[in-house]
């Protein structure tokens, strides 16, 4: 019996793989053409995932390295009650840091500041794997305000680059702009449940 | 049960129906001209567009030709991921399954992610029978189902209310559910999401159990993605103690570097965005992070069914991006209730007939009338479905199951015309030969059938006379 063969204890698993192969009994499964693959070595443009995360009415910041807490500070202005993930790296002024706060806990909270695993020039879009300086995914998903640090050298050209530099993550999440919906005669309105305002502080190297 | 709205008149009133409600047709019309526009815009960006449709088409007929094997492997590395993994052949036994895993945790309600599959399996009211609410938390699901209505349109499913109905809706039903709308709600589109978001935010801080569908599901990986905009989805997947989500068994992609096709591919041919707002992957069980408690339905539910039909089975390689609705003259002027079924649209006018066979109910059997055969969803289509030729065959095998089986003149006349249409490589090759059966089928006679309802009906679409892009660039879309 080879893997996949019927295990005699779940009928419902062995008639749908049944089916299946009956499906295709007498079909040619020879095995798939050449797929496409990502443009290797495309550079990323800085400026165009700039221009890009703005186009989703996000706000981004550009600083260097020395500036981080002081931009993150300003973004933060007025904001009642700060989050962070172990990991971050930086001090955020008066802020919390994530110890397994209950989803109550962090609905009271209004900002959070993580870092983030990569980013997407083409599309606008960081990407979240959750590790440490990121949170677990409630954390960047439940207060109101998310401010996200990128370096510059995290800034990827395109999505098939990003697939790839977060292969084998168990857990990621793509964010481009602030949660959004078109639902109501198609208007867009930004900030339905996720964080309302996404503003991204993109750390670049002094040249 | 039946993805088939029960009830639902055929195909041909429902649509002098719809076609007599003219907000409906208005809202569809600034709506599909609003997406295709974005749409069109966003591809045109993309280099090597073609190749990428052409990418995606190539992985999913992969995936279809060895179903079996990618569903095992799949299943594998979920397991190893800490999911527990069933399998559903139809609708009842998916519905039983979700309910029971509920019922173990002894709750009363379940958040839900809108999820076509759900629809089509009628999970809600399975659940209802049991003593389950389950609460939609995508905007629009909500509005639909506040309004105890029908969804219009795969991604838009409230695009038939406007915004003062919507703030009646909200005003009047939020309260005997939950938290009430406030008071001074107004109609602006901003007021009413906020409406939306402090209603449903009571709910996700307090939710055990979420029922999801998924985009995709890796095999090499056991990840499950889901593609969205407003986070209610992120929410779902995440603060509940349990996750129950349910796949379609075509649903699968074979590793997880597939994804960059189609993450390409779905948002920009969805919402006509570069990126839509919010992906999430997740792979079973993440220790010290949401849902502790992952289960995985994997439903056949008429699948290999369509899989057997070998025109047909390229439908299963549609991944929901409703860019076909969007380009569909006939879509556009009767909406998606006209097609009675959880899949509208030219996608719809296949998937069900496909999914339940021919001679299954009259309305089912009209669908593949329900279209011009003009060939613009195949041009839109980001996996290459060519849905004209798969519409003619199962025309030609709607007439053989009424007739009994023996193939009669039109049966064969529309056989002929689908092997055409099968070899036809070019889409203006295909409009030409839409014209020439659009005046067989409509003008030259009345058809048998559920074709005859159709051709009655005098104010519907006209057949594609004229192909259309030469109507769309004559008139914009506008005509
Ligand atoms: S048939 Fe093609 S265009 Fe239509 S929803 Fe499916 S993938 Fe999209």
């Amino acid at each position: 019996m080879s893997p996949g063969e019927s295990s005699g204890t779940n009928p419902a698993r062995d008639a749908v793989l049944a089916a299946v192969r009956r499906a295709l009994a007498g079909t040619d499964r020879a095995p798939r053409a050449a797929r496409h693959r990502p443009a290797a070595g495309r550079p990323a443009d800085v400026d165009l995932f700039v221009e890009r995360v703005r186009d989703y009415r996000a706000e981004v910041v550009r600083c260097r390295p020395d500036e981080v807490a002081g931009s993150v500070g300003s973004a933060l202005t007025g904001v009642a009650g700060v989050v962070v993930p172990e990991g971050l790296g930086f001090d955020v002024d008066g802020a919390l840091v994530d110890d397994g706060l209950g989803a109550r806990e962090l609905d009271a909270i209004e900002g959070v500041v993580t870092l983030a695993a990569a980013a997407v020039a083409e599309t606008g879009t960081i990407v979240l794997t959750h590790g440490p300086g990121q949170g677990r995914r409630a954390l960047s998903l439940v207060p109101d305000l998310h401010v996200c640090v990128v370096a510059a050298e995290q800034v990827l050209a395109d999505v098939p680059a990003a697939i790839e530099a977060v292969a084998g993550q168990p857990v990621t999440t793509w964010i481009s702009g602030p949660s959004a919906t078109s639902d109501i005669e198609l208007i867009r309105v930004e900030g339905v449940h996720g964080p309302r305002r996404l503003v991204v502080v993109l750390v670049e190297p002094r040249s | 049960m039946s993805g088939t709205f029960v009830g639902m008149p055929a195909f041909p009133e429902a649509a002098a129906e719809a076609l007599r409600n003219a907000q409906l047709r208005t809202n569809l019309a600034h709506a599909t001209g609003t997406i295709r526009a974005k749409r069109l815009a966003v591809v045109g960006e993309v280099e090597g567009w073609e190749d990428l449709r052409r990418a995606g088409a190539a992985i999913k007929d992969e995936v279809l030709l060895h179903l079996d094997e990618h569903l095992v492997e799949l299943e594998r590395n979920l397991q190893a991921a800490g999911a527990t993994v069933h399998w559903a052949r139809d609708a009842a036994e998916a519905c039983r399954i979700v309910s029971g895993i509920a019922r173990s945790h002894r709750v009363e309600e379940v958040l839900k992610i809108k999820s076509m599959v759900t629809q089509e399996i009628g999970l809600n009211e399975a659940l209802a029978a049991d003593g389950i609410a389950a609460w939609e938390t995508d905007l629009a699901e909500l509005i639909v189902q506040l309004g105890d209505d029908l969804p219009s349109h795969i991604l838009v499913p409230a695009i038939h209310r406007n915004r003062a109905e919507i703030r009646e809706i909200f005003l009047r039903e939020m309260g005997g559910v939950g938290r009430p709308a406030p008071a001074d709600l107004t109609d602006d589109p901003a007021r009413l999401a906020e409406a939306a978001r402090l209603h449903l935010r009571e709910k996700f801080l307090r939710a055990k159990v979420a029922v999801s569908g998924a985009n995709f599901a890796v095999a090499d990986s056991g990840a499950l993605v889901v593609v969205e905009s407003e986070g209610n989805g992120r929410m779902c997947l995440t603060l509940p103690e349990v996750l129950i989500s349910v796949v379609g068994i075509e649903k699968v992609v074979p590793t997880w570097s597939d994804l960059e096709v189609f993450l390409q591919l779905l948002p920009r041919s969805s919402t006509g965005e570069r990126m839509n707002p919010y992906t999430s992957t997740w792979t079973g069980v993440v220790p010290g992070d949401g849902p502790q408690e992952v289960h995985v339905v994997l439903l056949d539910n008429g699948r290999t069914r369509a899989l057997a039909d070998e025109v047909g089975r390229q439908a299963l390689r549609c991944i929901r991006c409703s860019a076909c609705l969007n380009v569909c003259p006939v879509y556009e002027r009767t909406g998606g209730h006209a097609y009675g079924s959880v899949y509208p649209g030219p996608i719809g006018a296949i998937l069900n007939p496909l999914l339940q066979g021919p001679g299954h109910d009259e309305q089912t059997d009209s669908l593949p009338y329900a279209s011009t055969l003009c060939g613009a969803c195949f041009e839109a289509c980001p996996v290459l479905i060519d849905i004209p030729s798969i519409l003619v065959d199962l025309r030609a095998q709607v007439v053989d199951a009424r007739r009994g089986g023996v193939p009669g003149g039109e049966a064969l006349a529309m056989k002929a015309a689908a092997r055409t249409l099968g070899s036809a490589r070019k889409v203006r090759r295909a409009e030409r030969i839409a014209g020439l059966v659009g005046r067989l089928d409509l003008r030259g006679r009345r058809l048998p059938g559920p074709g005859k309802g159709w051709t009655r009906e005098r104010d519907l679409p006209q057949p594609a006379r004229e192909p259309f892009r030469a109507w769309w660039k004559r008139t914009g879309g506008r005509g």
